[in-house]
């Protein structure tokens, strides 16, 4: 497949492990901040071919693994109401709510329903007038333009039993939050190289500035990810900070402007909690009013609802990095894919699922 | 939510709302792709599809710079060298 | 790779479901846990215990093979077949896995009302067809109704006997370090071919499923090979890699993949990268995983490729004393990575 199998040769990617260890002279932690990303490392054993001296730390970039409990007790609570078909991606059917999950759900006869994209729900909601069909619109801001032209879609059709359940979180505030906290070992980051191609790489442009410290926008294949790897590494021995950009064949410094505003026209920017580490202020979009008639947290009034995290779980200080999956004292004991304590072992590209189902050690 | 899959586009067209929809081909399989979001992608050209839209038309030229570089580097003196430089 | 990491099992009971889960049918480790945990225990025998395709009986000398498959397939009609040839292919299939020729083969059919009745003649047409292709007669049967709503149009069980080969032991216990492990042809086939279906893929050249009968390809193998064939088994519900870790974990070996010889169409993999999956875990027809003797490999796989339905055979891993119950892989760029078994369906990846 082009594109795509010369960005896994093994010659290449030897190469740059290669490059990077003649160029690495002191330890330096560099952190991902996408699940894509993550599960590429780990599958192809890409941290493993690194010098020792390199840590990489697995960052929130998880969107199932950051949607707020809440909201997800809130998803449940909807599909659980006769006459609601509940539609999402994949990998939100299994997370864990308080008390249960979306599959579990389906299993005692609600409608919940796997969609690959969101204007297939849409066309749910078409052929099923008598049912409300609620999108599930989780991730980070790759995924929103797809979201958004679904409801926007939705609203010029009149479809009014469709409507959209958000919970979209933003890059940019997430790193300010990981790069500004007193106990942040971060020296240099690996920017979401989707997220980039919709968003472009401006804002990272003050972040990388008031923090001193390099960022590269990096692609997903073991090249990509290796060169993303080289690129920060070189700056921080060359003592660089600033943007620079590894995916130059999908991101430019503008990004998609088309899909930008779109953006702008569904969405607006609103404070979010981040499950695991908590609210983080302006990191979310939500439906503008004018949009009201398609939100489903309008829509369905679900009550008060009150969440409940298992205590053991770790999640938060994985997620921000702070502590690795094996470094859990439930991991791969009463916390397995099949009995998951909290998000990031459930979703594949959460970094405690990826490190279980490829087998890294405690 | 990152996954994106380059594929080549083969048709594009334009339904009732004025969304420009395609097909775009994937090794050997093809499928339906929103593309209003990469405007100037025409038949021949590659993009990157993420939960059935198109996000960016990929650019041939950069995507060569990763094996120039590569190219710079040099041929590996030694290929036996094991690649798990960890203990 | 030391011998501690792999040790992350945490039984569950299975009181802990309250409700079967589309999962329990996934062939997973939902799966394995209902066998191990609930028909083990309730059946209680040597011959289940086994837990192969097919149970093998001593009678008069004679070694005589039994197996049961039931078909639940949506849609009911796919490309390159249907639910009939699907579940007569499916039993010949796990008879020939036992090394057994098909004497005869049982039909029970459960339909649901309001089913076309050309629906229901396409699917006989189709069993009867593909039985008679194998040579092997449809005996007896059965046949219910059930209302409106409750069930998919038809589920099929067939259940066969077979006579097993003289001078071959096939059991899963027999895989032994050393030997050589080989699929039969290009993986994934089957599920994909559904999911295209499913979710409106098209494909340059129409993907067929490959359900297909395997007792003349297994004929031919066992001809050459015979007792050096320790293991052969059809990797269906959960793919190659639920397969491996099946046999891994009955023989108490470790399997050692290379990715980069799993013979997987371009086809396939485009489907796989857009929807997100992985080929390892998607299931199969018309396919067998072989485990066979090293001195025997080079013979097995030239018998394999010498017939039409095995004509992409390829040798893909080995048997190895490491990591017992656990199968490793070889990635494309030299990576280490354990091949897993997943809890029940495989979801696709997002992200």
């Amino acid at each position: 497949m082009r594109f795509v199998d010369e960005y896994r040769s093994e010659e290449s990617v030897r190469k740059f492990a290669r490059a990077i260890r003649g160029l690495v002279t002191r330890p330096w932690t560099l952190m991902e901040i996408c699940g894509g990303q993550t599960h590429t490392l780990i599958r192809f054993g890409i941290d493993e071919m690194l010098p020792p001296s390199v840590t990489m730390v697995h960052g929130p970039g998880c969107p199932v693994c950051v949607t707020p409990l809440e909201m997800l007790d809130r998803a449940l609570a909807i599909a659980a109401r006769p006459g609601v078909i509940f539609t999402s991606f994949g990998d939100m059917l299994r997370v864990p709510g308080s008390k249960t999950d979306l599959l579990s759900l389906k299993a005692s006869g609600a409608d919940v329903r796997m969609v690959y994209s969101p204007l297939d729900a849409v066309e749910i909601a078409k052929r099923n007038a008598g049912k409300e069909v609620v999108f599930f619109a989780v991730g980070f801001e790759t995924t929103a333009p797809a979201n958004a032209t679904a409801v926007w879609q939705a609203k010029k059709l009149g479809i009014r039993n469709f409507s959209l359940l958000v919970s979209h979180v933003l890059v940019p505030p997430a790193m300010e939050v990981i790069l500004g906290s007193p106990t942040n070992r971060v020296q240099g980051f690996l920017a979401a190289g989707h997220v980039c191609t919709v968003m472009g790489y401006r804002e990272y442009e003050p972040i990388a500035a008031k923090y001193r410290i390099p960022v590269v926008v990096t692609g997903f294949e073991p090249l990509d990810l290796m060169q993303g790897i080289q690129m920060t590494l070189k700056a921080l021995e060359e003592g660089r900070f600033g943007v620079e950009n590894q995916y130059a064949r999908s991101v430019t410094r503008d990004g998609n402007v088309k899909a930008r505003a779109i953006l702008r026209e569904v969405f607006e920017v609103c404070d979010r909690p981040w499950r695991g580490i908590g609210v983080i202020p302006q990191s979310g979009w939500r439906l503008r009013d004018e949009y009201a008639g398609h939100d489903a947290v309008l829509k369905f009034d679900v009550g008060t609802i009150t969440t409940e995290e298992p205590s053991v779980c770790i999640a938060g200080q994985v997620l921000q990095g702070l502590k690795k999956p094996g470094d859990c004292a439930a991991f791969g004991k009463e916390c397995t894919p099949e009995r998951p304590l909290g998000a990031p072992m459930v979703s594949s590209e959460g970094a405690c699922a990826a490190y279980y189902n490829y087998g890294r050690g405690i | 939510m990152c996954l994106g899959v380059p594929g080549q586009v083969v048709r594009v067209e334009t339904n009732d709302l004025g969304m420009t929809m395609g097909v775009v081909k994937f090794g050997g399989i093809s499928k339906e792709v929103c593309l209003m979001y990469t405007p100037d992608a025409g038949v021949g050209d590659w993009v990157l599809v993420h939960v059935g839209f198109a996000i960016s038309k990929l650019d041939e030229e950069s995507a060569k710079e990763v094996f120039a570089t590569l190219e710079a580097m040099g041929d590996l003196a030694d290929l036996s060298e094991p690649p798990d430089a960890k203990g | 790779m030391s011998d501690e990491r792999f040790d992350l099992s945490c039984p569950v009971p299975l009181s802990n479901y309250p409700h079967v889960l589309l999962a329990h049918g996934g062939g997973g480790r939902l799966t394995q846990r209902l066998i191990d945990q609930l028909f083990v225990p309730a059946f209680d025998n040597a011959l289940l215990s086994e837990l192969h395709d097919g149970a093998v009986l001593n009678v008069g000398g004679k070694r005589l093979a039994f197996s049961t498959d039931s078909f639940v397939v949506k849609p009911l009609f796919f490309p390159g077949g249907d639910i009939g040839s699907l579940a007569v292919h499916g039993t010949v299939n796990d008879l020939a896995m036992c090394g057994a020729r098909p004497l005869a083969l049982s039909a029970g059919l459960i339909l649901e009302e309001g089913l076309p009745m050309e629906d229901l003649r396409r699917i006989v047409g189709s069993m009867r067809d593909a039985a008679s292709k194998v040579g092997v007669p449809i005996v007896t049967g059965d046949t219910k109704v059930v209302d409106r709503g409750k069930g998919d149009g038809v589920f099929v069980n067939v259940t066969g006997v077979g006579l097993v080969r003289d001078g071959i032991e096939i059991a899963p216990r027999r895989a032994r370090p050393g030997d050589a492990v080989l699929v039969s042809g290009e993986i994934a086939v089957h599920g994909i071919a559904i999911m295209s279906v499913r979710e409106g893929l098209r494909f340059d050249t129409e993907l067929v499923s490959d359900s297909a009968p395997l007792d003349g390809l297994v004929d031919g193998l066992l001809a050459v090979a015979g007792e050096n064939v320790h293991v052969l088994r059809d990797p269906t519900r959960g793919g190659v890699a639920s397969t491996l870790n099946e046999i891994a974990g009955q023989a108490n070996v470790g399997i050692r993949l290379e990715e980069s010889r799993i013979p997987v169409s371009e086809a396939v993999r485009g489907a796989c990268e857009i929807l997100g999956l992985d080929p390892l875990y998607v299931a199969n027809e018309g396919k067998c995983l072989v485990i066979v003797a090293p001195e025997a490999a080079d013979a097995a796989l030239a018998a394999l490729r010498s017939h039409p339905l095995g004509a992409s055979a390829a040798r893909i891993g080995e048997v190895v004393p490491d990591h017992p119950g656990k199968v490793v892989m070889k990635s494309r760029i030299g990576g280490l990575r354990v091949v897993d078994l997943l809890t029940g369906e495989q979801l696709p990846r997002i992200c």
